[in-house]
């Protein structure tokens, strides 16, 4: 009987976004009377940033700071048309989206602003700062404030925008049933590193190297915290959390967090995260889902890691005690 | 069924309320007072979602009675700010990134403040130990952690 030690290591794709019947978002922007931006949503933020990211990505197309892009997804009755938030689909979706329907309202704004400066729109650029300048004339100018105030009180405009970005469903071809479930695809890899106890079961997750390709990471930060979060959750779901732990049977399923475990901050397992960005063709500004994917590739990696540590196959999640030792004592009946 | 006065000072002002005689302390500041800081997570106990501080000891609101609050001395994450500016923990989350949907943020930054009240200066085992009776699903604790060490550091930086 002894501690074991084990390397695995697990690579996966995993789509963004699905393939129901059609996966359409849709998004509206629109000006205040001072020159700041309201996109209007029905995706909903669960915490991962949604809209911190549409805000940027709103400022970022229409050429004004980030500060002065107000996001409301305030209600899913209301609002315009979203599949949902899962799937990881939120920022490939909305995002482009809002892209066109931030596109749209910048073409009124420089319209008007053209017509305040009596210049052509298309000789017009945004400074990035809240104003309006002729191209290679800095010095003829005009801010938006005064742009959206001309367009509301005196031009009588709509600043405004309307977005839609819809995957069109893919049906399967007759003959082969292949077909095109996701437009796009992030990547992950990880390698980990465990101690299995040969006569009690227990893995200790010692380290978990990751690498993700998650096209761009339009907030850096935010992608980290994803993915900090995302391989605890999946060294989780590899080692400890179910409902039903002798599925199909209900018999013990754990019904509070006394019964059903997670790693708590005294169990975390040294963690690594590497981030490729290859953007995507069909993202926003190359972005791909990084959300679900995330915890994926741990699980893969913990069981080949235990198989290296202790020789057996556990193919049932979660990998418990119980599983190890039973795989453990088949083996030596052999 | 006959109500209980109760009247206990929150985050330094005076409260009073009748609440019927079994209500939680998490239920009288959520839905009688209105301090809504405290998140009810499991209601039993499991979580630490509901933390708050009562005469300076840490607490689960959710199996606290509010009758046994008489007097007490509570404070909460609302009444962590001062005119406006965070309180050095609540910089520190969101310097650190250390919340995401939020839902524990009140419960872990309660847990932290009494670590860091009677040990300004922990180690990582402190924290981790302080924070062991909460539970996150987003960040993976690790940037929660990281957080009441940078709070930590920011308050002996302050005080030097």
């Amino acid at each position: 009987m002894a501690i074991r030690r084990g390397r695995g290591v697990a690579a996966i794709n995993y789509p963004t976004g699905m393939n129901l019947g059609g996966d359409p978002t849709q998004a509206l922007v629109h000006s205040t009377p001072t020159g700041n931006f309201m996109v209007t949503l029905s995706s909903v933020d669960l915490g991962q940033g949604m809209k911190q990211i549409m805000a940027q990505i709103c400022a970022e197309t229409i050429g004004v700071p980030t500060d002065r892009v107000v996001i409301d997804t305030a209600d899913t009755d209301t609002g315009p048309h979203c599949m949902g938030t899962f799937a990881s689909r939120g920022t490939h979706r909305a995002g482009n989206a809002v892209i066109q329907a931030a596109k749209e309202a910048r073409q009124v704004m420089l319209e008007v602003a053209a017509e305040e400066l009596e210049v052509n729109a298309s000789d017009l650029e945004t400074d990035g700062q809240g104003n309006i300048q002729v191209k290679g004339a800095p010095q003829k100018s005009i801010s938006i404030f005064d742009v959206a105030l001309s367009a509301h009180f005196k031009r009588g405009r709509s600043i405004s925008g309307r977005g839609m970005f819809l995957i069109p469903r893919s049906y399967p071809e007759k003959e082969t049933g292949a077909m095109k479930p996701s437009t796009c695809y992030a990547h992950a890899c990880t390698v980990a590193e465990v101690e299995v106890d040969d006569e009690t079961g227990e893995v200790t997750v010692l380290a978990v190297k990751n690498v993700f390709e998650i096209g761009r990471a339009l907030n850096p930060k935010m992608v980290e915290q994803q993915l900090v979060g995302g391989s605890w959750m999946g060294i989780s779901h590899a080692l400890y959390e179910t409902t039903e732990p002798y599925y199909p049977n209900r018999d013990h399923g754990g019904t509070d967090f006394n019964q059903y475990l997670m790693p708590g901050p005294g169990d975390l397992a040294k963690t690594e995260i590497i981030v490729l960005e290859r953007p995507s063709a069909d993202g926003p500004f190359g972005a791909k889902g990084p959300g679900e994917m995330c915890a994926n590739p741990q699980i893969p990696a913990v069981a080949n890691a235990v198989f290296d540590a202790v020789g057996v196959r556990v193919d049932t999640l979660p990998i418990t005690p119980e599983r190890i030792l039973r795989a453990l004592k088949a083996q030596a009946a052999g | 069924m006959a109500k209980v006065p109760v009247q206990f000072m929150l985050n330094g002002s005076e409260k009073a309320e009748f609440v019927e005689s079994g209500t939680t302390l998490l239920n009288a500041l959520r839905d009688k007072i209105g301090d809504t800081s405290p998140k009810g997570g499991c209601h039993q106990g499991t979580c630490g979602a509901c933390s708050v501080i009562i005469d300076g000891e840490l607490r689960l609101s959710c199996l606290t009675l509010a009758e046994t609050c008489i007097g007490a001395d509570i404070k909460t994450t609302a009444g962590l700010a001062e005119g406006g500016v965070l309180h050095p923990l609540q910089r520190a989350f969101l310097d650190a990134f250390a919340t995401q949907c939020g839902f524990c943020t009140p419960g872990m930054i309660m847990a932290a403040k009494v670590l860091l009240d009677r040990t300004p200066n922990p180690s990582r085992e402190d924290v981790v130990e302080a924070l062991s009776g909460n539970i996150c699903r987003c960040t993976g604790y690790e940037p929660i952690i990281q957080a009441v060490l940078l709070a930590a550091r920011a308050n002996s930086q302050n005080a030097a």
